[in-house]
This record gives C-alpha cells, sequence and structure tokens, in this order.
C-alpha cells in the first residue's frame, strides 16, 4: 500500500512549508523516521520525516518550492509496487501536527489545504492512461511535455523522448527554474530603481499575522517602572567570581529568573487570554524574545522559576543560538506564559513591547545606564534600568500589573529577595 | 507431426472421438451418405453405420431438438449444421433448450451436446449466407463457444467440445476447411477458454479469432516490414474468454487492435475492448481499435464484399494508428 507523504504542519501556527532540501531523491530507499526533506515552517527549518518504509516515488516538489500543509509531495511505496495502484483514500499520510500544538492550543490549529489548493494542479493534460502511469512514476510533469499524439495527447513516445532529455527540463523533481537565492534580510538597491519588492518569508509572514493579532485586537496598556540595578549588579560580580570559568551569569539571566520568581507571587499576570476564559499557569514558562536574522523568535524557557539561574544562562543561551541558526524545534518555541523582550544590548532606554498572545503580559527591558539618582538626600551615580510591562487589560488590570511589577522590582533592587 | 487440411482434422476428432465413446453421434443435413457439404464427415457412415451418423431432413429446429432429447437420455450428440446461415432456425433449440437445461432443472440434466459448422463469410454466397454469428451465441449463458482458426486447434478444441458436458459451439470456417497445418496425433485436446498467441510482438497486439487470425497474421508480417512488431492473440474460445492472456499481451504492448468477421455493433471485439479497458486500462497508450465487417448486409458484388471484410490492409492501418505512426 503507498502512503502519500504530506507537507505536514511542523509547526502549530504553519500553514504552507517551503522544501528547503530533499534528502531522499526519486527511487531512495526510506525508513520510518528517516528524514525525506527539510522544510522552512514559519518559525523554523524542520526536518520531514518518513512515515512508512520503502521507495520514495513521485516526488512533486523542487527545492525551494512553497506548498500548503497537506499538500501531496511524494509517495513512498513498496519495492517493486506499481505506483498509483492501491492508493487508497490517500489519508494514511496524513498526520496530527507536532505533538507541540497540544501545548500551543491557542494557535490556530493547522489546516489542510483546502480542495481548491489542489485543484491548481489538476489542469487537464490529455494523455494515454500509460503516459500518465510512466510520468507518476518517473516524476515527470505531464504539463511540461508537448503532446506528439491526436489533439496534442502525450503518449509513451514523448515520455521517451523526454527521458532522453536532460531531467531539469522536464522533471517535477527538479527545479524547473532556479532556485532564486533567498532575499537578504536588508534588501539593498544596486540597480537604482526607486523600490524594490521583496516576498515575504515564512517567518516575517508570521511575524506579521501574529502581531496583527497581539496590537489590534488586544487591549494593550503599559506601565513602565525604573529599577536601580546597583545590588543586581554586585551580586552578578559576586557570582560570576565564584563561578570563574564554570559559567557567566548575564544581567538578563537575572531579569529572566526575577520575572518568573515573581510571577509565581502574581499569578494573575501569569495567564492566557481563551475568549471564554481566562487560564491561570501554575507553571511558569518565560518566553524570551531573540532577534534572529529577518525576524524574531520567542523560544521558551520552561519552569524557570525553579531553575537555577546558572541553568537558564545556559538554556537561554542555547535556544537563543538555535534560533540564529532557525534550528529550533516547536517545543523549544511554545507554551510560553509570559515573556520578556530585552533590547538593553542595542542602548535603548525604554520601549513598550506587543503582547504574545495568547499571555497577557510581556517585560520590555531597557538598557542599564548611569544616572545621578538622590540617595538618601544625596546625588550619586547608579546604575539604573527601564522596565516596561505591556498588560492585555482583559486579563490585567492596572493595580494588577502594578503590583506584580513592584514585587519585580524588589527582586531587581535586591536579589536576595530572590530567596523569599 | 503430419500435416492435415482443417477438414481433416476435424474429421480426425470425430472418429477418434466416436471410437473412444459409443454414446457419441453425428446428426446433420448430409452428414452421412454424401459424407458432408463440405467433407467433413467422410467415411464415418461406413465405420459408424447409420445409427451413429444420421442423414436429417432440412429441418434445422427438428435435428437440433432430437439432438437436445438424445443428450437429456445420456447419449453425446454432434450436431452438424450445414452453414450457421441455417442455424438460426434452431435457435430455440440451441439458446432456450441446450442452455437452458442444466439450469432449469436445478443441476440435475446436463446436455453435452455439440453443434457445430461453418461460420460468416465465404465468397459471393450474399447477404442470407455471409453472417458471422459468434456474439448471437456467446451472449447465451449456458453456452460455450470455441472458433478455432488452425487445423491443429481444430481438432483439439472439437475434441474438448464433444468431451464437454455442456453445450458447445463450434464456429468453424468455410473458407478454413482447405488450410493445412500439423496436427498432433491421436490425444490432443485444446482446453476451452484458453487463448492462443500465435506469434509474439511488443508493439500492438492484435487480437482475432477464427478466420481473422489469417489476416492478423499478415497483418503482422507487413508490419514487421514497416518495424512494427506485432503480437497476434487467437481467442479460441469466445465464452469463456481468456482475459489473463489477453491482458498480459496489451500490458506488454500497450496498443491493440481487435479484427474480427462480425459487425462493429455489440460484436465479440466490443467484448475484448470491455476487457481490456477494465484490466489494461493504466498500460494503454491508446484506445483500442477494431476491425469489423461493415455495418452493412454482405453485398454480392465481389469487389464490395471485398470492401466491406476485415483484411490485413484495414488490420495494418488500425495498428499504425494505435501506435501513432499515421
Amino acid at each position: 500500500m503507498a502512503t502519500t507523504v504530506f507537507m505536514e504542519a511542523l509547526s502549530p501556527t504553519m500553514e504552507e512549508g517551503r522544501l528547503v532540501k530533499w534528502h531522499k531523491r526519486e527511487g531512495d530507499a526510506v525508513q520510518v523516521g528517516e528524514t525525506l526533506a527539510e522544510v522552512e515552517t514559519d518559525k523554523a527549518i524542520m526536518d520531514l520525516q518518513a512515515r512508512a518504509d520503502g521507495i520514495l516515488r513521485q516526488v512533486a516538489v523542487a527545492e525551494g518550492q512553497t506548498v500548503p500543509v497537506g499538500k501531496e509531495i511524494a509517495v513512498i511505496v513498496a519495492p517493486g509496487e506499481t505506483v498509483g495502484a492501491g492508493r487508497g483514500t490517500g489519508d494514511e499520510g496524513r498526520v496530527a501536527p507536532s505533538p507541540a500544538a497540544t501545548v500551543a492550543a491557542p494557535s490556530p490549529a493547522p489546516r489542510h489545504s483546502p480542495p481548491a489548493a489542489a485543484a491548481a494542479d489538476a489542469a487537464p493534460v490529455k494523455a494515454s492512461p500509460l503516459a500518465r502511469r510512466m510520468a507518476k512514476e518517473s516524476g515527470v510533469d505531464l504539463k511540461l511535455l508537448t503532446g506528439s499524439g491526436p489533439g496534442g495527447r502525450v503518449v509513451r513516445r514523448d515520455l521517451e523522448t523526454a527521458a532522453a532529455r536532460p531531467a531539469a527540463t522536464v522533471s517535477a523533481s527538479a527545479p524547473v527554474a532556479p532556485v532564486p537565492p533567498p532575499p537578504s534580510p536588508v534588501p539593498v538597491s544596486r540597480t537604482g530603481a526607486p523600490y524594490e519588492d521583496v516576498p515575504l518569508t515564512q517567518i516575517r509572514k508570521t511575524i506579521a499575522k501574529r502581531l496583527a493579532t497581539s496590537l489590534g485586537p488586544v487591549p494593550h496598556f503599559f506601565l513602565t517602572t525604573e529599577v536601580d540595578m546597583e545590588r543586581a549588579a554586585e551580586a552578578r560580580d559576586a557570582l560570576n567570581r565564584q563561578l570563574g570559568d564554570r559559567g557567566k551569569v548575564s544581567f538578563n539571566d537575572i531579569i529572566l529568573k526575577a520575572t518568573a520568581l515573581a510571577l509565581t507571587k502574581h499569578r494573575a499576570c501569569n495567564a492566557w487570554f481563551q475568549e471564554d476564559h481566562i487560564r491561570y499557569w501554575n507553571e511558569v514558562h518565560i518566553g524570551m524574545a531573540v532577534a534572529v536574522e529577518d525576524g524574531l523568535i520567542t523560544p521558551v524557557i520552561r519552569n524557570a522559576d525553579v531553575k537555577p539561574l546558572l541553568e537558564i544562562g545556559r538554556e537561554a543561551g542555547d535556544l537563543a543560538d538555535k534560533a540564529r541558526s532557525r534550528r529550533l524545534q516547536p517545543h523549544e518555541y511554545t507554551g510560553s506564559t509570559f515573556s520578556v523582550s530585552n533590547l538593553g544590548m542595542f542602548d535603548i532606554d525604554q520601549f513598550t513591547a506587543v503582547i504574545n498572545p495568547p499571555e497577557a503580559g510581556i517585560i520590555a527591558v531597557g538598557s542599564i545606564v548611569q544616572k545621578p539618582v538622590v540617595v538618601d538626600a544625596t546625588v550619586l551615580p547608579r546604575r539604573r534600568m527601564r522596565i516596561t510591562m505591556s498588560c492585555d487589560h482583559r486579563v490585567i488590570d492596572g493595580a494588577t500589573g502594578a503590583g506584580f511589577l513592584k514585587t519585580l522590582k524588589e527582586m531587581l533592587e535586591n536579589p536576595l529577595a530572590m530567596l523569599l | 507431426m503430419p500435416t492435415l487440411t482443417y477438414r481433416d482434422a476435424l474429421n480426425q476428432a470425430l472418429r477418434e472421438e466416436m471410437q473412444r465413446d459409443p454414446s457419441v453421434f453425428l446428426m446433420g443435413e448430409e452428414v452421412g451418405v454424401y459424407q458432408g457439404a463440405y467433407k467433413v464427415s467422410r467415411g464415418l457412415l461406413e465405420e459408424f453405420g447409420p445409427m451413429r451418423v444420421v442423414d436429417t431432413p432440412i429441418a434445422e429446429l427438428g435435428f437440433a431438438g432430437v439432438g437436445v432429447g438424445a443428450a437429456m437420455a445420456g447419449l453425446r450428440p454432434v450436431i452438424e449444421f450445414m452453414t450457421w446461415n441455417f442455424a438460426v432456425l434452431a435457435l430455440d433449440q440451441i439458446v432456450n433448450s441446450a442452455a437452458k437445461i442444466l439450469y432449469e432443472s436445478g443441476g440435475q440434466v446436463p446436455i453435452p451436446i455439440v453443434f457445430r459448422g461453418p461460420n460468416g463469410a465465404a465468397l459471393q454466397l450474399a447477404a442470407q449466407h455471409s453472417q458471422a454469428w459468434e456474439s448471437w451465441l456467446a451472449h447465451i449463458p449456458g453456452l460455450k463457444v470455441v472458433a478455432p482458426a488452425t487445423p491443429a486447434d481444430a481438432k483439439g478444441l472439437l475434441k474438448a467440445a464433444i468431451r464437454d458436458d455442456n453445450p458447445v459451439i463450434v464456429l468453424e470456417g468455410e473458407m478454413l476447411y482447405n488450410t493445412k497445418g500439423d496436427v498432433p496425433e491421436g490425444e490432443h485436446v485444446v482446453p476451452i477458454g484458453k487463448a492462443d498467441v500465435k506469434r509474439a510482438g511488443t508493439d500492438v497486439t492484435l487480437i482475432c479469432h477464427s478466420k481473422t487470425v489469417v489476416p492478423a497474421l499478415k497483418a503482422a508480417e507487413q508490419l514487421q516490414e514497416q518495424g512494427v512488431s506485432a503480437e497476434v492473440v487467437d481467442l479460441r474460445s469466445l465464452r469463456p474468454m481468456d482475459e489473463e492472456t489477453l491482458v498480459a499481451s496489451v500490458v506488454k504492448t500497450n496498443r491493440c487492435v481487435v479484427a474480427e468477421e462480425g459487425w462493429p455493433h455489440c460484436g465479440i471485439g466490443a467484448q475484448v475492448v470491455d476487457i481490456i479497458q477494465r484490466e489494461a486500462f493504466d498500460s494503454l497508450d491508446a484506445p483500442v481499435l477494431r476491425v469489423t465487417q461493415a455495418d452493412v448486409p454482405m453485398p454480392y458484388n465481389k469487389q464490395l464484399e471485398r470492401a466491406a471484410k476485415p483484411s490485413p490492409e484495414k488490420i495494418v492501418a488500425a495498428a499504425r494508428r494505435v501506435c501513432y505512426l499515421d
């Protein structure tokens, strides 16, 4: 029984995928679990795995091509099996979305392509039944052939003639045209043209869609406070001295940890808005915004409230590296309950962040700057940092947010309070 | 292996079966004293006597019915029709009695009878005497229908027909009786329901039976000269029909032409095409084409008659079309 290979929903929000690279070729033997191809989802580059043992046939998508989720892209047949025979309903290969989807319940459910999407390929081509079968088995796109039979019917000899030509001109498994290089993130015009239209990458499309569902429909309000970071800096220096070459604690790690701990004391802010209910989380999973080429993504540090600082630091580093190389797995960027966005390293004093729905809040962290501050009636230079919390007013009221922010501020200003 | 005419091969089959089984007898117009309108029964009256080689009046329905009654009583009659054109008169006995009694008796009364005689056109016998009846007969459940094309198949299929416990129609050919071929001596029985590849080929399958095997083989030779390798499949048995052999050939060649003597509408070829499109659909590179008699009563005029009949040229033309050569 042949198993259809579909473009799978490899991220919870994925609606289409770009086939980056085939690992297996037409006619290759494949085993369950083996990587058939790399697919760029809206979030990352993922491996598309074989769901059956057999021979890969009918590779219908070229590298570089983008196709909707649910689209047939190949078939796995038993050795010697005729393609097209015993295809059954064709649903065998359809799979549930990636496991992370159950965590990231609020994300739009992955959709299989509607019939209309597939119909684009069904434009009638006149071909003999044999020619159709041969084309399927050899992965040739009949539309690219000129039929020599009556009325342009594609017949066996047309397939045979085509087979004698270089494969690239007829094979659907090879790109019909050279795959355009991925657009540079910041296009630089060298042609003198007044503008350049750059197609949206998968990740940019997702950012556009996701953020438009945030700041528009989600009623944001913002709370800003300035935090004295002198004690945090002292603590960080002391810890790093102690750690020596065993690792380093950054301000960001301290902020992540403090945020997580503060959330355990303000469950009202560790919540998801779910249309007809609010889900208050008992676990704290902190999403950490990471800038990547051409976009951003928020990998998640799970249970950050109970993890040691050093581990948070190590995880944050790993996740950021993976994010930048676009190798994050769905479970690594879904399911956060609250997010932190830090632009301190870019010398931003203060900013407001857009909430990552369905979370109810996000902290925007500015840079730590030395400022003259009145302390006990004396002006002293102090390291200060501005944090701004964006709140979803449907979940968090002003006082609620302020209460959380106060706790966070206290923890950062007196890191020992984290022990309480 | 001895070379015999088709006529003598049939004669040999009759003689051997009558020697083998005393319940076998031959009955029909002119089968005895005259030794058969086409001399198929030569020497049989002398050898087996008038109880087993029975001359009848010109009354097809009557002696066909006597034959059915004899079969019901346990004999194995071979009923010869001078031609199948005359057997139309006997169709009630063939279709309503012979073909149905086993069924209507709940399986209690088998009818081991053979109806045989020449079928189809000869030369200038005009509309009423130039008809191919196989699609009429093969249509009927309860009958088996065979149509041998060669002397060897004529002997083997007639022997199989006589030994079969069901009514079997044996379609011979006036134009075939004088054809010669090697015929195995003695026990040569060709199983009913098996087609025969008369010539192997790779590019197109020519399916034929009885008299059209000759033009099909000629067509295959002409095609060979044109660089097309044709496979000639002789159906031999029209009911049951050997789907397996037909399909295997078309799966190999991807193209098919069906030739028959009968008219196109509801002909044997229509049944063959049904099998091919159903069982070999994904192997077809072209629609199956048919070569038949023109859809008119057979003309008496010699030129018109030739124009109306299937011919090697017509088969070649059809084969070239399915090969997309014209």
